[in-house]
C-alpha cells in the first residue's frame, strides 16, 4: 500500500490523540521499565467487554507489570492506557484491583470483614458513616466467597486460600465493571481455586469483564475465553482457542515448555506459525 | 502529694507530659505499621539545625521562631530522606541515617558558629526538656481550676500541647480510612485513587509537628520514646487497629504519669535528696512497659500464616 | 590557603598531626566496617547501639566514683559503654526475634528507653559534688576542642584493631551481607557473623564517641558506605571504597577544622563525608542519579521514536508522544506528514523489526535476554556471527 496516501489520511485527522475506544481496557505502545531494564515493551491490547481474560506468559514476562501499568502503578516509560475510554484517574470506581497476595503485610492488625469494608471506600469517602447496610454488603461479599464464618478473624490467621478469598470479596464489594486480578490462583488450595473461578464466572454472567494474570496453561482454556500472551512484548491476543497454539506458546515460552505440554494444545488449537 | 502543692508543682507537668505523649503516640501507630518507626529519631535530630537556623535568622531565642525553625527542618529532612531514597535508590534505614546525621552535623557546626555572641542555645534543654520547671506558680489548690485569673497563668506549653494533641486526634479521625488502607495495601489504595504519597508525607509532617511541639515542652527523648514504645506495646496486646490506637494512648499516659512520679519521688523513697530527669524516666518506663508486653502480651507473636483449616 | 596546605601536609604541630592521622584512621575503620552494616540493611542498628552506650557510660562513672576514683578513667568508661551497647544490641535482637515487632520498631524502642535511662543516670551524676564536669554535651557532640595526644593514640590503636578485625572477617561478612540464605546454606553461622559485625561497629562507636560524639560516629558508619555504593556493585569494592571515603573524610575534615577557629572537628569530618556522598549520588557513573536519569530518559525517547517509525511504516497514526519524538528527529513535518528521511527511517525500522522477529525465532532466548530492549537496532545488539546468521536465514 501507498505510504504517502495513508499519511495524508492521518494528517487530516484531528490533532491530539484520539481515544483508544470504549473497551474496558485498551493499551497502545505500553512500555514499562524499572530504571533502564525494560519490563514491558510496546504492548498494544484491546480487551473486549464481558469476557474472562487471561494474561499469560512465563515468569518475568511482565504479566503483573502489564496489570500494574494499566492502573498507573508501574513506572510507564512510553505508551498510553485507557479504561473504558478514559485515563485511569478518571475511571476510578469502575474497576477493582486485586493485588498479589504476597504484596501486603498480613500481620496488619485487621479482620477479614474490615478488609472487605475497604472496598467500600469510594462510596464512604473520608468521613461517611459505616452503616448497617454497608456491613450487610461486606458480609454478603464474604458470603459469596464462602468466608462469612471468618469475618472476625485476624487476616494473618487465615490460610493462603482464605486470604485470597478475602481479597476477592473486597473487590466484589467495590461492585465494579472491570476486575483485574494479579495471580489469584497462586498458592491456593484446589477448593479455593474452584470457588474463585465460580465467583469470577458469576461476574462474567452479570456482564462484567474479568482480567487475571495466570500462569497455569493446563487450566487456561477451561477458565478463560480470551487471552493476551506476553513475553516482554505482546506475542498474541485474541479468543483463547486462537491464541493458545503451539506456535504462539513456543514464541511465548521459548524452550521452556515440554513436548507433552505443547502436545496438549496441538489438536484443537490448530497448528500455528 | 495532694492538694495545693500538687496543683502548683505537679498538675501542669503531668498534664503536659501526658498530652505530649498522646500527641506523639497517635501518628506513631501508623509509622510503626509502615516500618517507619525511626522517623521520630531522625526528626528529633534535625530539630537542632532547625532551631539554630531560626536563631540565626531572627536573632531571638523566643519560642515561635524556634518552633517554626524546627518544624521547617523536620519537613526538609522528610523531603530529603524521600529524595535520597528515590533518586539515590538507598534503602530507607540508610537514607534516614545519611540525612539526619548530616543535618545534625550541620546543626553542631552552626551552633558552634552561632554562639559567638552572649546568647547560648541550650542543647541540654532541647534534649530532655524541662518538664519539672513547668509549674503553675499562681495556683492555690484545686479551686484555681475555676478561677480565670489563675488559669491565665498556666504555663503556655499546656494549651499549646493540648491544641496539638487535639489536632492529632482530629487528623487521625478524619484520615483514618485512607491512612489504614494505604498502610495495609498501597497498591490497592492507589487503585482507589487515594493519593498515597500525599498521605505518607502528611503523616510524616503531622508526626513532625507533634514532635516539635512536644520537644519544646518535654524534650526529644520523650518524643522518640512515645512515637515508638506505646504503639509497639499496644500492637502486642491486640489484633485490632482501633483498639491498638486507643491502647497506645493509654500506655502513653501511663508512662508519662508513672515516669513523672518515679522521677520526682522515686529518689526520695530510696533515700536520695534530688529528683532525677522526668523525661528520661518516662522514656525508661515506656521501654519497660514494652518489655513486659513482649514477654506476656497476648498477641506478641507473629501468627503462622496458613493455620490448617478445613473448608 | 597556605594554612590549609600546612594542615593537609601535617605541618601544624605535633598534636594537629596526631589528630589528623587519628581521624583519618577512624574514618577508614568506620567506613570499612560500616559498609557491611549498610549492605546488610542494618545501618540504624548502629544508631541504637550508639544511644545505648549512655547508661553504661554513666554507670561506669558512678561505679568508679563509688570506688573512690574521680570517675573519669577512659578505659572504664569505654568498657561500660561497650557493655551497655552490647545489651542494647541484644535487646533489639530479642525483640525482633521473639515478638512480631519489626526491626525498626525494636531499634527505636531500645534507643529511646536506653538513652532515657542513661539521662536519668546522668542527672544522678550531676547531683554528685564532682559530677558537673561529666557533661552530656560532649558525649553527644564530641569534644569540640582539638584532640589530645592520648585521644589520638587511642583512636589510632582502636582503628587499627577494628581494621584488622574487618580484614580477618571480610569473607564471611561479605557472604552474609550479599546473600544471607546462601551463606547459611554454605555453613556460615549467620547469626554469629551478624553479631560480630555489630560488635565491630560497636567498637568503632565507642572509640569514635570521644572525638566526634555519638551521632557523628553513626554518621561515619553510614555515610561512606552509602557513598561507595554508587560507584560499584561488588561487595569487596564497596567495603574498600567506603574505607577510602571514610579515611579521606577524616583526614580532610580534621585538616579543614584546624585552619580556622570554631570549626569543630566532628562536624567537619561528617560534612566532608556528606559532600562526598552528595557528589556520588548525583554524578557517579552507572548508579548515580544523573546517569540513571539520562539513561532512562534516552531509553524512553528511543522507544517512542521507534514506535512512531513503525506506525509510519504501517500507515498508522503515531500517538502524540511518538509524534513528538518523530518531529524532534525531523521525521515528521509540522503539518504531521512524514518527511523523506522519515519515510526512509520508517522503512529501515520496519526491516529491522522483521529481522528482530527472525532473530527471536532462531536464536535461543537466553542469548537475547538483556539485549532485546525494544529500542536497539538488531545490528547493534548482536555479535557479528549472530548477525550474519540472522541475515543469512532471512535472505
Amino acid at each position: 500500500m501507498n505510504l504517502a496516501a495513508r499519511q495524508e489520511d492521518f494528517a487530516r485527522a484531528q490533532v491530539g490523540t484520539p481515544s483508544l475506544g470504549p473497551a474496558p481496557l485498551a493499551a497502545r505502545g505500553l512500555s514499562v521499565s524499572y530504571g533502564v531494564k525494560p519490563a514491558l515493551i510496546g504492548v498494544d491490547a484491546i480487551f473486549p467487554p464481558g469476557r474472562m481474560i487471561a494474561v499469560i506468559g512465563p515468569n518475568g514476562a511482565g504479566k503483573s507489570t502489564f496489570l500494574k501499568a494499566a492502573l498507573g502503578l508501574a513506572p510507564k516509560i512510553a505508551g498510553e492506557v485507557e479504561i473504558f475510554g478514559k485515563p485511569v484517574d478518571q475511571a476510578y470506581g469502575r474497576f477493582a484491583y486485586v493485588p498479589q497476595r504476597a504484596s501486603v503485610d498480613w500481620d496488619f492488625p485487621t479482620q477479614a470483614l474490615d478488609v472487605v469494608s475497604m472496598g467500600l471506600y469510594r462510596e464512604l469517602g473520608l468521613m461517611g458513616r459505616f452503616r448497617g447496610e454497608h456491613k450487610r454488603r461486606a458480609l454478603a461479599a464474604l458470603e459469596r466467597v464462602g468466608m462469612a464464618d471468618f469475618a472476625d478473624r485476624q487476616i494473618g490467621r487465615l490460610s493462603g486460600g482464605q486470604q485470597q478469598r478475602v481479597f476477592l470479596a473486597r473487590a466484589l464489594a467495590q461492585n465494579a465493571d472491570l476486575y483485574l486480578l494479579d495471580e489469584p490462583f497462586a498458592g491456593v488450595d484446589a477448593a479455593t481455586e474452584r470457588a474463585i473461578v465460580e465467583v469470577l464466572k458469576g461476574l462474567q454472567a452479570e456482564g462484567r469483564t474479568v482480567v487475571c494474570v495466570h500462569h497455569d496453561l493446563a487450566t487456561a482454556r477451561e477458565y478463560f475465553d480470551y487471552a493476551l500472551l506476553l513475553n516482554l512484548r505482546k506475542i498474541a491476543e485474541g479468543p483463547i482457542r486462537e491464541v493458545l497454539t503451539v506456535g504462539d506458546l513456543q514464541r511465548t515460552y521459548g524452550g521452556r515448555l515440554t513436548e507433552a505440554q505443547l502436545a496438549a494444545f496441538g489438536a484443537p488449537g490448530g497448528a500455528g506459525g | 502529694m495532694m492538694g495545693e502543692d500538687f496543683v502548683r508543682f505537679s498538675l501542669a507537668p503531668l498534664l503536659i507530659g501526658a498530652l505530649a505523649a498522646m500527641a506523639c503516640a497517635l501518628p506513631g501507630n501508623f509509622l510503626l505499621l509502615r516500618r517507619q518507626a525511626m522517623i521520630g529519631d531522625a526528626i528529633s535530630h534535625v530539630v537542632l539545625p532547625g532551631i539554630v537556623v531560626a536563631f540565626l535568622l531572627t536573632g531571638s531565642v523566643s519560642t515561635w521562631p524556634m518552633l517554626l525553625g524546627a518544624l521547617g527542618a523536620a519537613a526538609v529532612s522528610a523531603v530529603l530522606i524521600e529524595l535520597v531514597r528515590r533518586i539515590g535508590r538507598v534503602e530507607p534505614g540508610a537514607a534516614m541515617g545519611v540525612v539526619f546525621t548530616t543535618l545534625f552535623a550541620l546543626g553542631v557546626l552552626l551552633l558552634e558558629r552561632a554562639s559567638l555572641g552572649n546568647v547560648h542555645l541550650d542543647v541540654q534543654h532541647a534534649l530532655y526538656g524541662n518538664l519539672e520547671s513547668l509549674i503553675w506558680l499562681r495556683s492555690s489548690g484545686w479551686a484555681s481550676l475555676t478561677d480565670p485569673k489563675a488559669l491565665a497563668t498556666l504555663p503556655e506549653e499546656l494549651p499549646r500541647m493540648a491544641a496539638v494533641a487535639g489536632l492529632m486526634g482530629l487528623l487521625t479521625l478524619i484520615f483514618w480510612r485512607p491512612l489504614k488502607i494505604s498502610t495495609f495495601d498501597e497498591g490497592f489504595a492507589r487503585s482507589l485513587g487515594i493519593p498515597v504519597r500525599m498521605v505518607s508525607f502528611g503523616l510524616v509532617l503531622a508526626a513532625a509537628a507533634a514532635c516539635v511541639a512536644a520537644f519544646d515542652a518535654v524534650g526529644s527523648i520523650i518524643v522518640i520514646a512515645m512515637l515508638v514504645c506505646p504503639p509497639a506495646t499496644a500492637r502486642l496486646m491486640t489484633d485490632r487497629l482501633a483498639t491498638q490506637v486507643w491502647l497506645s494512648l493509654a500506655f502513653a499516659v501511663f508512662a508519662a504519669v508513672l515516669g513523672y512520679v518515679l522521677a520526682g519521688y522515686g529518689p526520695l523513697w530510696l533515700g536520695g535528696e534530688d529528683s532525677v530527669s522526668a523525661a528520661g524516666m518516662i522514656a525508661t518506663v515506656s521501654g519497660l512497659t514494652l518489655g513486659i508486653a513482649a514477654l506476656y502480651g497476648p498477641h506478641r507473636r507473629r501468627d503462622e500464616a496458613g493455620e490448617p483449616q478445613a473448608l | 590557603m597556605e594554612i590549609l596546605l600546612q594542615a593537609l601536609t601535617l605541618r601544624l604541630g605535633h598534636n594537629a598531626m596526631l589528630a589528623t592521622l587519628g581521624a583519618g584512621m577512624f574514618g577508614l575503620a568506620a567506613g570499612a566496617s560500616g559498609a557491611f552494616l549498610v549492605l546488610r540493611k542494618r545501618a540504624l542498628v548502629s544508631d541504637a547501639m550508639a544511644h545505648a552506650t549512655l547508661p553504661g557510660l554513666a554507670l561506669a562513672f558512678l561505679l568508679m566514683a563509688a570506688l573512690g576514683g574521680e570517675g573519669r578513667g577512659l578505659l572504664g568508661l569505654m568498657l561500660g559503654s561497650a557493655i551497655s551497647a552490647a545489651l542494647g544490641l541484644l535487646a533489639v535482637d530479642w525483640l525482633t526475634r521473639r515478638t512480631r515487632l519489626t526491626e525498626d520498631a525494636a531499634i527505636g524502642a531500645v534507643l529511646a528507653s536506653f538513652f532515657g535511662f542513661g539521662v536519668v543516670l546522668m542527672t544522678v551524676i550531676q547531683t554528685l559534688p564532682f559530677g558537673r564536669k561529666a557533661g552530656l554535651e560532649s558525649f553527644l557532640l564530641g569534644s569540640t576542642a582539638g584532640m589530645l595526644r592520648a585521644d589520638a593514640l587511642t583512636i589510632l590503636v582502636g582503628g587499627l584493631i577494628a581494621l584488622g578485625a574487618t580484614l580477618l572477617l571480610r569473607r564471611p561478612m561479605t557472604l552474609v551481607a550479599f546473600d544471607p540464605e546462601y551463606a547459611a546454606a554454605s555453613g556460615v553461622k549467620v547469626q554469629r557473623i551478624d553479631l560480630a559485625m555489630m560488635a565491630l561497629a560497636g567498637g568503632i562507636m565507642v572509640v569514635g564517641l570521644k572525638i566526634v560524639g555519638l551521632v557523628l560516629a553513626v554518621a561515619m558508619l553510614i555515610l561512606p558506605a552509602a557513598a561507595a555504593r554508587f560507584w560499584t556493585d561488588r561487595v569487596g569494592r564497596v567495603v574498600w571504597g567506603a574505607g577510602l571515603i571514610g579515611g579521606v573524610s577524616g583526614y580532610l575534615g580534621t585538616a579543614l577544622s584546624a585552619i580556622a577557629p570554631r570549626l569543630p572537628t566532628g562536624p567537619m569530618v561528617v560534612l566532608t563525608a556528606a559532600a562526598i556522598f552528595l557528589v556520588s549520588m548525583i554524578f557517579a557513573p552507572g548508579r548515580g542519579a544523573l546517569a540513571l536519569w539520562s539513561a532512562r530518559r534516552g531509553f524512553g525517547r528511543r522507544l517512542k521514536l521507534r514506535a512512531g517509525l513503525l506506525d509510519l511504516a504501517q500507515g498508522r497514526r503515531p500517538s502524540a508522544e511518538a509524534a513528538r519524538e518523530l518531529r524532534r528527529a525531523g521525521f515528521l513535518s509540522a503539518a504531521g506528514e512524514a518527511t523523506d528521511s522519515g519515510r526512509a527511517a520508517a522503512r529501515e525500522a520496519a526491516e529491522d523489526e522483521s529481522l528482530w522477529a527472525r532473530a527471536r525465532e532462531i536464536l535461543p532466548p537466553e542469548a537475547l535476554a538483556g539485549r532485546d530492549d525494544g529500542a536497539t537496532p538488531l545490528r547493534a545488539a548482536l555479535t557479528p556471527d549472530e548477525w550474519s546468521l540472522v541475515r543469512g536465514v532471512s535472505a
